[in-house]
């Protein structure tokens, strides 16, 4: 096992694999999380009813694999709409729309945790709305939020690991590559699960603590 | 409006095909979801054994399967176990792939029901002079699997959805296997992949909002 044909080019092949992975998830993370927080907060003001659509809408990206979303997307927009756009950019955007849907549950969630009659004392002091969401509703949903937030993002940095359909080369798809090349898939497959679970693993059990140690304070 | 002609009769006549992929998608998942039961269950006794070789496994077990993408894992199980000469069918690696991802989850929301389970329960049964397994089996298990009823609903919903990745072992009798090979013999990218959205979303609705009406029914108490 350890006589192996892997060179540094190859290597730095992974590597280049593996920095697409994280801009991928960054930008998706990113943007998905400010579309989740606006999603979350829209469907907590408007109530069940008006916020039907924007539910039904969100629900699909949920309900669907990732991988036809990808398609579809990357067929719609170039030869539906014919757009000239790189895969990338439709990755990028089906990816932060997916992680703003499960965001905005989340989101949602944190908000509902509040109790009603702490944001009521809040308005009575004289807050206003946007006061009160920043400095009363924000610090304590986050405390329950923040938990399954670092579990979405963690999920959405191992949901990239399907952006190859839209003729991404990230990680997983490098290192495709290179066993069709080297014949050695055992050797580069652990090399690249390593790297997903070093990353993934430490930020989890992050997660796992705070959630611990913040349920024990309440 | 747009530059572009959609031919959905062309698309909809493979309608029969895609519903027979959608036969395989749920048998998949199904099956998988069993097996990740069973499995799930057996590495919760082994986390609560006291013996240390067993509660690595089930550590093990546990942190693969959640730090490491479910895409990698059915490519472990096709090529990495091809390097041992275990040579599986498409079909196989895809089922036990999933089902090896749904018992590290299912593992892990069973360890969050247990919590819910107050340990003079086990300590009552046991006084009882029940054995430590019996304990387990009669009185500590139907309270967990009824506490983690809608997390494994969830998981049911993850692995209709992780089935799709039948694709990348060559997979193409499920539902993404089918479209994907329309897709190659027509081109019609859109509509196809269109179509099977649409299944693939109502099969999900249905499991969720089935498991909600039954779970309203059985845990009403």
């Amino acid at each position: 096992m350890f006589d192996t044909a892997l060179t540094v080019n190859d290597l730095l092949f992974l590597a280049r694999g593996a920095g697409m992975t994280l801009l991928v998830t960054a930008i998706a993370v990113g943007l998905g999380t400010l579309m989740g927080i606006v999603f979350g907060v829209v469907r907590y003001q408007v109530g069940p009813w008006w916020g039907a659509p924007l539910t039904f809408f969100l629900d699909i990206f949920r309900s669907i694999p990732l991988l036809i979303q990808l398609v579809l997307a990357n067929a719609f927009v170039t030869t539906v709409l014919g757009f000239r756009v790189s895969g990338f950019t439709v990755a990028c955007g089906v990816l932060s729309l997916y992680t703003a849907a499960y965001c905005a549950e989340i989101v949602r969630g944190g908000i509902e945790a509040v109790p009603q009659t702490v944001r009521r004392a809040a308005r009575s002091l004289g807050m206003s709305w946007g006061q009160d969401m920043t400095h009363i509703v924000l610090p304590l949903a986050t405390r329950v939020a923040l938990p399954s937030w670092i579990g979405l993002a963690l999920g959405v940095m191992k949901d990239t690991s399907l952006v190859f359909v839209v003729q991404v080369v990230e990680l997983l798809k490098s290192t495709q590559i290179l066993i069709t090349r080297l014949q050695e898939p055992l050797f580069l497959l652990l090399i690249c699960g390593l790297f997903y679970f070093l990353i993934s693993f430490p930020i989890a059990r992050f997660g796992g603590y705070l959630e611990k140690k913040w349920l024990a304070n309440d | 409006m747009f530059n572009y002609t959609f031919r959905w009769n062309q698309a909809l006549k493979s309608l029969p095909q895609m519903l027979e992929g959608a036969l395989v998608t749920m048998e998949i998942a199904i099956l998988s979801m069993v097996i990740g039961i069973a499995i799930a269950i057996v590495l919760t006794l082994f986390r609560l054994s006291p013996l240390r070789p067993l509660r690595a496994v089930a550590a093990v077990w546990v942190e693969i399967a959640r730090n490491t993408p479910a895409l990698f894992q059915i490519y472990m199980v096709h090529f990495g176990l091809g390097s041992f000469g275990i040579h599986l069918t498409p079909y196989l690696s895809l089922l036990i792939g999933i089902a090896y991802n749904n018992a590290g989850y299912l593992t892990e929301n069973f360890r969050g029901a247990l919590t819910a389970i107050p340990e003079t329960q086990t300590r009552a049964a046991r006084s009882l002079g029940m054995t430590s397994l019996q304990a387990f089996r009669h009185v500590v298990m139907p309270q967990m699997l009824r506490i983690a009823f809608l997390p494994m609903t969830n998981q049911m919903v993850w692995a209709i959805l992780m089935t799709s990745l039948g694709a990348v072992v060559a997979m193409n009798s499920d539902l993404y296997g089918v479209a994907n090979d329309l897709n190659a013999r027509t081109f019609r990218t859109f509509e196809i992949f269109a179509i099977a959205a649409v299944i693939f979303y109502l099969i999900t609705k249905t499991i969720t909002i089935s498991a909600r009406l039954l779970a309203a029914r059985l845990f009403r108490y």
